[in-house]
């Protein structure tokens, strides 16, 4: 059976950050399989700009974003296959990938790198009545027919969820020519972020209706409209209040859940908040040898931050084919107060890196409290926020040095508390 | 005198500004920083973006190249740029940096693409 030191599993902006991180960490015998024609992943169709302001300090689009890794992985004359996609991944780590040229092989890795992305949530997982013609898309499924394949998927478009890639779509569409004409938002909140609220909606006079769903999809063959309702505080629809909009599409925003399949397959544990593997703070599953970042690990907001916690997944799949294993022993991250996760889940705490970043989302709006960090009952850290949200991922460094005096900790805790 | 109410978009906070234009004078209530200001007074006086958007490509592996202004544009422009850029048609090779539109819309301001198309199917 062929054998490589590290797989990675997906060509985006995660699997190429750590691919590149492993190999400046001395990892020579590399391999990326890739399920599309080409690397940079779901980057290739973000044309809009405002990708890379932390890790490059520009402005740049999603395709340049992605060509930025895969020139230094070229460079580097990393091996990728393309158009192979991985059917099964073993807990002794033996992958099964299919393509055209080759049929199913099976491959061993020493260490695995999982970075497979996340999946939108589709109709059929949001229960909404009505027919089932043709003109509803996730919003990435429009996204990709118009910005890789160039067809305009309609004219008169109503969009339902917040979500960043939904009001993308947004000014796309109207940027094109379409009409969209109410974008619903199922919660008292948006889940994208503000500068898309402005720069998609607001720009373009297309109202946001918060507490709003869709309550009915109209029309045979091809969508004729769309019934909105208001939802109540159960987000239970109010009778009266049902709205009608004629439109030939409805675009789906609602929500991205990390693809795991595979990872189920390893064996690998899941943590039932973020849909992603519970890891340890080396980006470990509760696998041995197989590691995760990106969106298959929790649903990121900026890919700066999933080019840098890939980054660090290469280093330690690295350091990991080099003899560093964590520690049987791990101490784990409770969260209390309105914080929803965190990852890492857990800390080895004797063989911890000197910083590590946590990383979480809180589940509310909270405006003027703070993020505080305890150790069993001891308050170690408190931090001010001055507005946290739900769709701006949090973070929170941990020091081996807070560590010096503490003694044995047994629980980690990450709330957030008045100030 | 005009008011108009904006939502800063400069960090997560967002802050509810409001902008007062009476003459040349630009007045900013709302904020809670500089950032905050610079940012209402910019957006009622000369308001500008990137643009990004797709041209077609001929003889390429894909069929649309992804492209952007090169500098930001008056906001006003957006439409004047968006057809010319749906009038423009190409042929690979493209080179992500390669000007494919000069000065569009008379702003000024290149149309670069975003990424390279190889000559294929």
């Amino acid at each position: 059976m062929e054998y490589h030191d590290i797989i990675i599993i997906g060509g985006g902006p995660a699997g190429l950050a750590a691919a590149c991180a492993a190999r400046e960490a001395g990892a020579s015998d590399i391999l990326i399989i890739e399920r599309d024609e080409r690397l940079g992943g779901i980057l290739n169709q973000c044309i809009h700009n405002g990708f890379g302001l932390h890790t490059f300090k520009e402005e740049l689009t999603g395709p340049e974003y992605a060509w930025r890794y895969v020139e230094k992985v070229l460079e580097a004359k990393i091996p990728y296959k393309l158009n192979t996609i991985v059917v099964n991944i073993s807990p002794e780590r033996e992958i099964l990938y299919v393509n055209r040229e080759e049929g199913a092989v099976t491959v061993k890795a020493g260490a695995v790198i999982l970075a497979m992305g996340c999946r939108e949530r589709p109709r059929g997982a949001l229960g909404i009545p009505g027919y089932r013609p043709a003109g509803i898309f996730t919003a990435g499924t429009a996204q990709r027919l118009m910005n890789i394949e160039g067809y305009m998927v309609g004219r008169e478009v109503v969009i339902l969820g917040s979500g960043d890639i939904g009001l993308i779509m947004a000014r796309r569409m109207t940027l094109e020519g379409a009409k969209v004409k109410v974008v619903a938002e199922l919660m008292p909140y948006s889940g994208g972020l503000k500068r898309n609220i402005v720069q998609c909606l607001d720009d373009y006079g297309i109202p946001l209706k918060l507490s709003h769903t869709v309550t009915m999809i109209h029309g045979k063959e091809r969508v004729t409209g769309i019934t909105i309702s208001e939802v109540d505080e159960n987000r239970r629809p109010i009778p009266g209040t049902e709205e009608y909009y004629g439109c030939d599409t409805l675009l789906l925003s609602c929500g991205l859940l990390p693809e795991n399949e595979l990872s189920k397959s390893a064996g690998v544990a899941l943590d039932r908040v973020t849909g992603g593997p519970v890891v340890n703070d080396r980006l470990e599953t509760s696998v041995e040898g197989v590691f995760a970042c990106g969106n298959v690990l929790h649903v990121h907001d900026l890919v700066d931050y999933v080019s840098e916690e890939a980054a660090r997944a290469g280093e330690n799949a690295a350091e990991f084919l080099k003899g560093e294993k964590s520690g049987a022993s791990y101490t784990p991250i409770g969260v209390a107060g309105g914080v929803r996760y965190t990852v890492p889940q857990k800390i080895d705490v004797a063989h911890m890196a000197d910083k590590v970043t946590l990383r979480f989302r809180v589940g509310e709006v909270f405006r003027g409290k703070c993020v505080a960090l305890y150790y069993d009952g001891r308050l170690v850290k408190k931090q001010k926020k001055r507005v946290m949200a739900p769709g701006e991922m949090e973070e929170l460094v941990i020091t081996k040095e807070s560590f010096k005096d503490a003694g044995n900790v047994e629980k980690i805790t990450v709330a957030v508390e008045d100030q | 005198m005009e008011i108009r109410e904006l939502t800063c978009i400069q960090c997560p906070l967002g802050c509810p500004l409001t902008v007062t234009v009476d003459g040349d004078r630009v007045t900013v209530e709302g904020n809670t920083c500089p950032r905050g200001a610079a940012y209402g007074e910019k957006e009622v006086t000369h308001p500008t973006r990137t643009v990004t958007s797709t041209v077609v490509v001929e003889g390429g592996e894909s069929a649309r190249a992804s492209v952007k202004t090169a500098q930001d544009i008056p906001k006003e422009k957006i439409f004047d740029v968006m057809s010319e850029i749906r009038k423009t048609k190409i042929k690979a090779p493209v080179t992500i940096g390669d000007v494919i539109i000069k000065n569009a819309a008379g702003t000024g301001v290149d149309i670069i693409a975003t990424k390279s198309v190889d000559i294929g199917g």
